[in-house]
């Protein structure tokens, strides 16, 4: 259902206020979301300073900056600080991206950074991710086959290979799902962008012999239709992505079957 | 699905405007949806004006003053409105559903089509009628 607040212990109070770095001329001030589970205390909002003469380009860079030399106990996922692990998704400047890909440069002011939006948080900057994959799981992301195993491999046409560009880049960072109203508001029950894309993209593959039975299980009131085409998903996805036209083609495709 | 209420865990933000920044596209969305149910309201108001036509000169003089005081002809200009918007708005889900539009660059073209197609349809509604 429509929520338009956060519940009682997740409303944001003013936290700790990090001192600048001395000698430094080219400040810049990061407000970054805080919450611990070691105690009971609410989510916070720290506010550190960085000398941005001494600081890399991307705000990855700025966060390894403050866990190193601020505060170690600042916690966010992230691995292959280029774009193809999708670990350090989070809430960047209102907008849901990569921090490994997102140049400081790109915001104006400060830099806020929150995690993913409408996700239960598990420490910090770290969304607990498990209903996400679970959905993903749902969609049976592999190959489904009746048809004997050929001697060699599945083969497929160049012309229906090129049907799944757009799609396999796809890195499961969440930043989609998260930036949908429809997925804060219905996640229990909606499969949410990222699911729906990887769904799609077993939907057309040519060498897929299970597309019945996956439209079939998506033919849901809330699984595939929440989609109300809001868009959010295809501007804020990292990878320039478009979930919002995958779902709009099952949709079709749903249409398309019954005539 | 999967149990994600272990602990007490915090709900991350997500209010539209203060932590997720508003965009064209979820705001012609959302603007869609309160004109479709505002329009609702609308209908049953018009509704009610043409019972009370059919009901007798009484009480039709009492839903006629009411619809036609200055809240009333609030009501019907923000209604007016509201009906172009969202008849543009459905367009341009027509066209969605049909598959095409659905790059993000098209979908902000049609976002600015609609609101300026509205202010205009709105203005020459107004000079006309």
């Amino acid at each position: 259902m429509v929520q338009l607040t956060l519940p009682k212990n997740s409303r944001i109070k003013t936290g700790k206020t990090w001192p600048k770095p001395a000698g430094a001329t080219n400040i810049r001030k990061f407000k970054i979301y805080r919450w611990s589970p070691d105690d009971d205390s609410n989510p916070t909002v720290d506010t550190y300073f960085l000398d941005m003469d001494k600081c890399g380009p991307m705000v990855l860079d700025a966060l390894i900056k403050i866990k190193n030399e601020i505060d170690p106990t600042l916690t966010f996922r992230r691995s292959c600080r280029e774009g193809i692990c999708g670990s350090c998704a989070m809430n960047i400047d209102g907008i849901n991206t990569l921090a490994c890909i997102y140049g400081l440069d790109e915001i104006k002011g400060d830099v806020s950074i929150y995690p993913l939006p409408h996700m239960p948080v598990v420490r910090d900057l770290i969304p607990d991710l498990t209903h996400f994959y679970a959905q993903h799981a749902s969609i049976m992301p592999w190959l489904e086959t009746k048809t004997n195993r050929p001697a060699k491999e599945w083969k497929q046409s160049i012309e229906d290979r090129k049907k799944l560009d757009g799609l396999y880049e796809c890195v499961m960072c969440a930043s989609c799902s998260t930036s949908c109203p429809s997925y804060w508001w219905n996640g229990d029950r909606y499969l949410g962008p990222a699911a729906l894309l990887h769904a799609y993209r077993w939907i057309i593959d040519s060498r897929d012999e299970a597309t019945g039975e996956r439209l079939d299980q998506l033919e849901d009131p809330f699984k595939l239709y929440r989609c109300h085409t809001i868009m959010n998903c295809a501007k804020t996805c990292p990878k320039g992505l478009n979930p919002a036209a995958a779902i709009s083609h099952i949709k079709q495709m749903m249409v398309e079957r019954r005539v | 699905m999967a149990d994600v209420n272990r602990g007490s865990r915090p709900l991350s933000p997500f209010m539209l405007g203060k932590y997720y920044r508003f965009q064209l596209n979820s705001v012609t969305s959302i603007l869609t949806r309160i004109t479709g149910n505002a329009l609702v309201v609308e209908a049953f108001l018009i509704a009610w004006w043409l019972l009370a036509a059919a009901a007798g000169p009484d009480y039709f003089d009492v839903a006629n003053f009411v619809i036609t005081s200055w809240v009333g002809d609030i009501i019907l200009l923000l209604s007016m409105i509201g009906l172009w918007y969202h008849a543009l708005a459905g367009v341009r889900h027509l066209l969605w559903d049909n598959g095409y539009c659905l790059d993000v660059e098209s979908a902000d073209k049609l976002g600015w089509a609609i609101i300026i197609g509205t202010a205009i349809l709105s203005f020459i509604t107004i000079i006309f009628v």
